[in-house]
């Protein structure tokens, strides 16, 4: 086995880098999911990086946050669950979630803790789907080890 | 009473081999991590969900000048011009095809492209900082640029950060994903940086670090640094 390169922070400029053409419509027909990035504080994180992955139908996205720590896709609503991986200024690696557009039924879902994995479930709000990531804190987001 | 706060100094902890590659994720000395990173413990996934395929990336996701920063305007931006080249592999050293590979970096001046970049270094309107290849057929990637100044930030007092390129790679599985930063050797800020000595073990530190390379170097034009990327797939041991 090689040793592997360490990862480093994504930092706070890689827009320059990352963001430099939209990518955020796994499916242009599809449903609109946004929510916001939040630290343990809940202040809005404005440097984070979203990206899924809808690994049935092999589409993948990238969202920068804006000025409100919100992100924002256009996905399949039928996708039923997404692979999510955030990163950010502080963070030396990137983190792991899922994004569940509807109920859990699968072997990940029923492992869960059943008082932390409604963090995962992607809400109803209004014609699109919502759903905030937070860091930390009572409410904090499950994030799965990688 | 007053409790110690540690965030409140800029600590470089002790080298600690025993960790390996791993970055410790809540390095108290880069204050960033405090409201960030996640306390709890993580949940864990079947081995299937670490098997997944990844995205693939194919020539389309590609300018013709994304790998060469220096001929993206009509004029050459200020510095010392570089190519920074390399191969991926992933943990059992095969080399990663076709691997999309994104940098960014400062200018030749230590100053960002970026509206929030407040550094009054000048900026250079000749350089964006942004490049993107993906690894030939043997995994090899290459750039042409101009190393990056070094450019203070606010996370301590007198704080600076070492020169680097940030680096972000797909590897062939989802999981084979990696942000990072090449730094230049013997940069004399290496020892102030909590960003960079978040990596505790010294050895797997130096794997941050890209390689002077006589023989890539270009005579009249340009030097030459070399740096390998090895992707990891498999998950954390926790």
């Amino acid at each position: 086995m090689t040793t592997p390169t360490p990862s480093q922070t994504v930092g706070p400029f890689y827009s320059i880098g990352l963001c430099r053409r939209p990518n955020d419509e796994l499916d242009p027909d599809g449903v609109e999911l946004s929510g916001r990035l939040l630290d343990g504080r809940d202040e809005p994180i404005r440097d984070g990086v979203v990206e899924i992955w809808d690994a049935t139908r092999r589409k993948w996205g990238r969202s920068g946050t804006d000025g409100d720590g919100r992100f924002r896709f256009r996905v399949a609503r039928e996708a039923g669950v997404l692979e999510a991986f955030v990163f950010a200024r502080g963070l030396l690696r990137h983190e792991r979630t899922r994004i569940y557009l509807r109920d859990g039924d699968d072997e990940v879902w029923a492992a869960l803790d059943p008082a932390r994995r409604g963090t995962l479930l992607a809400q109803a709000d209004g014609d699109g789907l919502r759903f905030d990531i937070r860091m930390q804190g009572d409410h904090a987001t499950v994030f799965f080890a990688h | 009473m007053t409790v110690q706060d540690p965030y409140n100094d800029p600590v470089i902890l002790g080298d600690d081999a025993t960790l390996g590659p791993e970055v410790q994720v809540d390095y108290p000395g880069y204050r960033s991590t405090r409201w960030r990173v996640p306390k709890r413990p993580l949940a864990t996934l079947p081995e299937e969900l670490h098997r997944l395929d990844g995205p693939v990336f194919g020539e389309d996701a590609l300018g013709p000048l994304d790998n060469d920063l220096t001929r993206q305007h009509e004029g050459e931006p200020l510095g010392e011009r570089i190519r920074v080249s390399g191969r991926v592999l992933d943990e059992d050293g095969r080399p990663l095809r076709g691997a999309l590979v994104e940098i960014w970096q400062a200018n030749a001046a230590g100053r960002y492209q970026h509206e929030v970049d407040r550094h009054p270094a000048p900026l250079d309107p000749n350089f964006s900082g942004a490049g993107r290849c993906l690894t030939d057929g043997e995994g090899r990637y290459s750039f042409t640029t101009i190393r990056p100044g070094a450019y203070p930030w606010g996370n301590h007092d007198n704080a600076w950060r070492p020169a680097h390129i940030h680096f972000s790679l797909f590897g062939r599985l989802f999981t084979e994903r990696l942000v990072t930063q090449m730094y230049f050797p013997g940069d004399p800020l290496f020892q102030y940086d909590p960003i960079f000595n978040s990596v505790r073990d010294p050895r797997s530190r130096e794997l941050l670090v890209a390689r002077f390379d006589l023989a890539q170097t270009q005579p009249e034009w340009a030097l030459a640094f070399a740096w390998d990327i090895v992707m990891r797939a498999t998950p954390v041991e926790t």
